[in-house]
């Protein structure tokens, strides 16, 4: 058996986290250098997945299978393809940018240390699982962590949000899973054979009305995730309260866990679902797109601001999910990638001015640019990025995924395009408000600009950010593949249940599915 | 006249002799030797439960019926046993230290654990009512005079009584159920109840339903099912502590040994009524208990709701009527032993004389103060509510696919919903722990060796059967019953 990468970069957190925890709690630079060299470890051993990447085959690469509860058909099962390379990489990349920007924490540190470790060990996980089972167990095990780094490390109301955000979660994960088991049930009435392994279960074809049910269950659990309108709620307030970093894995990562979802099993599990969906979806997508950015105008706390414009641009990313085309969906893809560099680095940047000054009230600002110019650049960089200025990464994202859109329906795009114009109000207003006009407020005058940890942390998102605005090919070309097998997996089974659909409409036997009782 | 003594066989009831034998050693013992410390009547009762255990494992095979079919050693009722001792074992370590505490530090209360020990194994291993019952009893009444066990507290005493009259009232139904089936078939044994009602048709005897119906109460209330549930909380709050975590293990785990074996095997023929009543009154349980819960600002309350709610979801698999259900059943009753168990022995941790420290509020910032408890309760928290990698979720895991499979769809809904509900209550002790601020000093925790083993076992339990059930999964689905 050929090296077990995958393994080794997923664990590699929890076996730091088990470190800090004989390591003595008063410790705590060394505990946050264990941190840090846990993370950059994880991340340089997932460097190779991106360079040995075989550009040919849809098939999941660097595969590792182990049984695990054997009389289920339950098996440790990982494999990453294009569609999930990138979001292991960004996952690992923001943990390392996380633990780094998490160097302020004053309380607590060792604790926070190895929440900040197990999370990522589940962030990973979700990414690479090809077992049903095991990809339900990362996605609640990243709650627990989550769910303490917000409460305990939160600002006033991180009680309230935290309990918010973990119910919310769980409430749609649960559903989620009773369709994994219904799956699960189905193909064993089929063949007998008791298995959650993914690539098999997708041999699967579901009986229409009963796609259609659990559809809806893996959608609640996806759309409270990614959030869509209107389950987006919890955001706003997870995201206010949280300490910086746990908002840039927020942002980064987990809201993308629900994108993903759609991705790896909405779509091939329930492709005719999917296309039934679409209307519904769509125009959610397209409020969300509106709303979140005309939301975004009003606010005047920065994190909230960036909040609703997470729920904003998340709305691109499911618009271009289902439309079922090329374009879209990789814009898809590149668009969570970027949401979660340009995001992520906001939260940092916010985090920033934050701890010198803690507020983040626009109104306290003003006039920065000329008291912390190095800063004023950085925050002007990713700004741009996230509005999808050409030359930087979000324009590419945002632009495929437009196009896509364009290709099969006019209206939904128009419509989106206008959350394209408003992103920019809104981001604009709100970068001239912060860094330009009169430095009117005394206490801005003895901000300092970054610092060389700051310079560290931001400067690899920014690099990103240029690098994949200029030439995001290396990109495209590993998502090609993947997202073209994906389609055409999608399209197949779509057609198949049309047909059957056809002939059972000239037998005029439609029948209820023998899966309810 | 020649009379026929049946022929009876020691060996198969080895462990329950061997169980009440010990019984009786303690509490003569504890007579005649008046200057041991009653410490040593724990590790006594401790040594006994061990090696009934161990004889316990050298039953394991094919059915053996004994006693004129009265009584049988299967599987099924080898795996129960398991459970019972693993529960008695834990409490009997967790008490040692938490009697002394409290001033109560009589030798009877070991003996009457093995004795109510005794009756949950015979009630595991019963093939006829009659032992069922016998069984039964031996379990209620040494529970009623344990939950009084502090005889100078007045909710000791109220807990005691109100156990003891609702109890008392609900083996009245128990026992007209049982009349009347034997009324209608002509006999008590559980698989000849079954025969007389497949070779007569007798699926819809009006007396063989009200019997069922009258079972369904009496079991109801062991099981604390919704709406026979009312005793629990009140009970639960004032016994012991030690003794409520014991009564929230085994004695609920025999009720459920009992009514799968009576409705498996006797009533399988009237499957189609039962499990309608079961249905409605797992959705009721698992939904009263989890809400109310919520409301409860003492930890003990708290957790009375939660084994009720628990039960609902035990309930749950037993609508499924597979074998999947009751391997899902007896995986569950093993994990919830360990998972809840050890919240208890945290709550006996962090307990002052006097049940004090019992409200959620007095935990508050433990996490700063004590963090090692306050990981330990969290785990089992997490536990409780479902959630990976720990046990709890696996248990929840196997009877919600034992549900789907079976097609009840609707109350496996119900169950996930509830299941949500329940984090709500369960992260609100974590919330306490960690999010707020220390409101008072904590007194030094009353550690000692039994105790700290009882944790270990315990947070093992509930880590290993989370991470790797395999093993226990398979030994599960070896002793579900067999028609």
């Amino acid at each position: 058996m050929s090296f077990p990468i995958l393994t080794v970069v997923t664990f590699l957190p929890i076996v730091g986290a088990l470190w800090i925890l004989f390591i003595d709690k008063r410790k705590e630079e060394k505990i946050k250098q264990i941190a840090l060299i846990t993370a950059i470890g994880s991340f340089v051993m997932s460097l190779p997945l991106f360079f040995k990447f075989n550009l040919a085959t849809h098939e999941f690469q660097f595969r590792e299978m182990v049984p695990w509860i054997k009389e289920f058909g339950i098996s440790y099962h990982v494999g990453i393809d294009g569609i999930s390379l990138f979001l292991f990489l960004l996952t690992s990349f923001l943990t390392c940018i996380a633990i780094l920007a998490s160097w302020t924490i004053k309380e607590r540190v060792k604790e926070y240390m190895i929440a900040m470790l197990v999370l990522t060990t589940g962030m990973l996980g979700v990414f690479i699982s090809l077992d049903l089972f095991l990809f339900y167990v990362f996605w609640e095990l990243m709650l627990i962590p989550m769910y303490l780094i917000i409460g305990i490390w939160g600002g006033p109301r991180r009680i309230y949000a935290t309990i918010k955000f973990f119910i919310y979660t769980m409430a749609g994960s649960v559903l989620m899973l009773l369709a994994i088991l219904a799956i699960h049930t189905l193909y064993y009435r089929e063949t007998g054979e008791h298995t959650f392994d993914l690539l098999t279960l997708y041999n699967l074809d579901i009986p229409m009305r009963t796609q259609f049910w659990l559809f809806l269950a893996f959608f609640f659990a996806f759309a409270i995730k990614v959030p869509m309108f209107p389950f987006h709620t919890w955001l706003p307030d997870a995201h206010v309260e949280a300490p910086t970093a746990g908002s840039v894995i927020l942002a980064g990562v987990l809201l993308k866990m629900g994108t993903y979802g759609f991705v790896r099993f909405s779509l091939p599990f329930f492709p005719y679902a999917s296309h039934q969906f679409v209307p519904i979806i769509s125009w959610l997508a397209v409020i969300g797109i509106i709303y979140g950015a005309l939301v975004a105008m009003v606010q005047e706390d920065l994190k909230k601001l960036i909040a609703y414009s997470s729920v904003s641009h998340l709305g691109f990313v499911m618009l271009g999910i289902f439309v079922f085309n090329i374009q879209g969906l990789e814009g898809s893809i590149l668009q969570m990638v970027n949401h979660g560099l340009s995001t992520g680095g906001l939260f940092l940047l916010v985090g920033m001015i934050y701890e010198r000054r803690h507020t983040r009230m626009i109104g306290d600002f003003g006039g920065l640019a000329k008291q912390i110019p190095v800063f004023t650049v950085f925050f002007m960089i990713v700004t741009f990025s996230s509005i999808g200025l050409p030359g930087l990464n979000g324009f590419v994202g945002e632009f495929l995924v437009l196009l896509g859109t364009f290709k099969t329906n006019v209206l939904y795009a128009t419509l989106a395009t206008t959350g394209v114009i408003l992103s920019a109000c809104y981001m604009l207003w709100m970068f001239q408000r912060v860094m330009f006009n009169k430095l009117s407020n005394k206490k801005n005058r003895d901000m300092a600009d970054l610092n060389r940890r700051e310079w560290a942390i931001i400067l690899p998102i920014v690099m990103l950010i240029f690098f994949i605005g200029i030439y995001p090919k290396p990109i495209i070309s590993r998502l090609d593949v993947s997202v073209n097998h994906l389609l055409s997996q999608v399209d197949a089974k779509y057609k198949k249940t049309v047909n059957r659909l056809k002939i059972a409409e000239e037998k005029l036997v439609l029948k209820g599915d023998p899966l309810w009782k | 006249m020649e009379i026929t003594i049946p022929p009876f066989d020691l060996k198969s009831i080895a462990p329950i002799i061997l169980i009440t034998i010990a019984g009786i050693v303690v509490l003569m013992t504890d007579v005649f030797f008046k200057k041991l410390p009653k410490e040593t009547l724990g590790y006594l009762s401790f040594l006994a439960v061990l090696i009934t255990g161990l004889i316990t494992f050298s039953q394991t095979g094919s059915p053996v019926y004994s006693f004129s079919n009265t009584f049988v050693v299967d599987n099924f009722s080898i795996f129960f046993n398991y459970i019972f001792l693993m529960s008695t074992a834990i409490v009997i370590l967790m008490s040692v230290n938490y009697l002394h505490q409290e001033g109560v530090n009589f030798g009877e209360y070991y003996t009457l654990i093995l004795f109510a020990t005794m009756g949950m194994m015979l009630m595991a291993g019963a093939a006829d009512l009659i032992t069922v019952f016998l069984g039964l009893e031996i379990m209620s009444i040494s529970l009623y005079v344990l939950a009084g066990f502090k005889r100078d507290r007045l909710e000791s005493n109220e807990s005691a009584l109100k156990y003891f009259l609702l109890g008392a009232f609900a083996t009245c139904f128990l026992l007209y159920g049982m009349a009347l089936l034997y009324g209608a078939t002509g006999t008590t044994n559980i698989k000849e109840i079954a025969t007389f009602i497949t070779n007569n048709h007798a699926f819809s005897s009006p007396m063989i339903i009200m019997g069922a119906s009258l079972l369904i109460i009496g079991f109801g209330f062991k099981m604390a099912s919704v709406p026979f549930h009312k005793w629990v909380p009140d009970v639960y709050e004032g016994a012991p502590t030690s003794v409520t975590a014991f009564m929230s293990a085994g004695p609920k785990a025999a009720a459920f040994a009992v009514f799968l074996r009576v409705f498996l095997i006797s009533l399988p023929g009237l499957e189609q009524k039962w499990s309608v009543i079961l249905w409605v009154l797992a959705a009721l349980t698992m939904t009263v208990g989890n809400v109310v819960a919520i409301a409860q600002t003492n930890i003990k309350r708290m957790l009375a709701y939660s084994s009720i709610a628990h039960a609902g979801y035990v309930l749950m698999a037993i609508v499924t009527a597979s074998s999947l259900g009751t391997a899902s059943i007896l995986f569950y009753l093993l994990v919830y032993v360990f998972m809840n168990l050890g919240a208890f022995a945290v709550i006996i941790i962090l307990g002052k004389r006097g049940e004090e420290n019992l409200r959620i509020d007095d935990y508050n910032g433990l996490g700063y103060k004590h963090p090692i408890m306050a990981i330990v309760m969290s785990i089992f928290m997490f536990s409780l509510a479902g959630i990976p990698p720990f046990a709890g979720f696996m248990g929840k895991f196997y009877i919600f696919s034992a549900a789907i499979k079976s097609g009840y769809i609707i109350l496996a809904i119900i169950g996930v919903i509830n299941s949500v509900i329940s984090v709500y209550y369960y992260l609100r002790v974590t919330v306490v722990m960690y999010m707020k601020q220390p409101t008072r000093e904590f007194a030094p925790l009353s550690l000692s060796p039994y105790i700290i083993l009882a944790l270990v076992i315990t947070i093992w339990g509930t880590i290993h059967l989370g991470i790797f059930p395999s093993s226990i999964i398979e030994l599960a689905q070896k002793s579900v019953l067999l028609q």
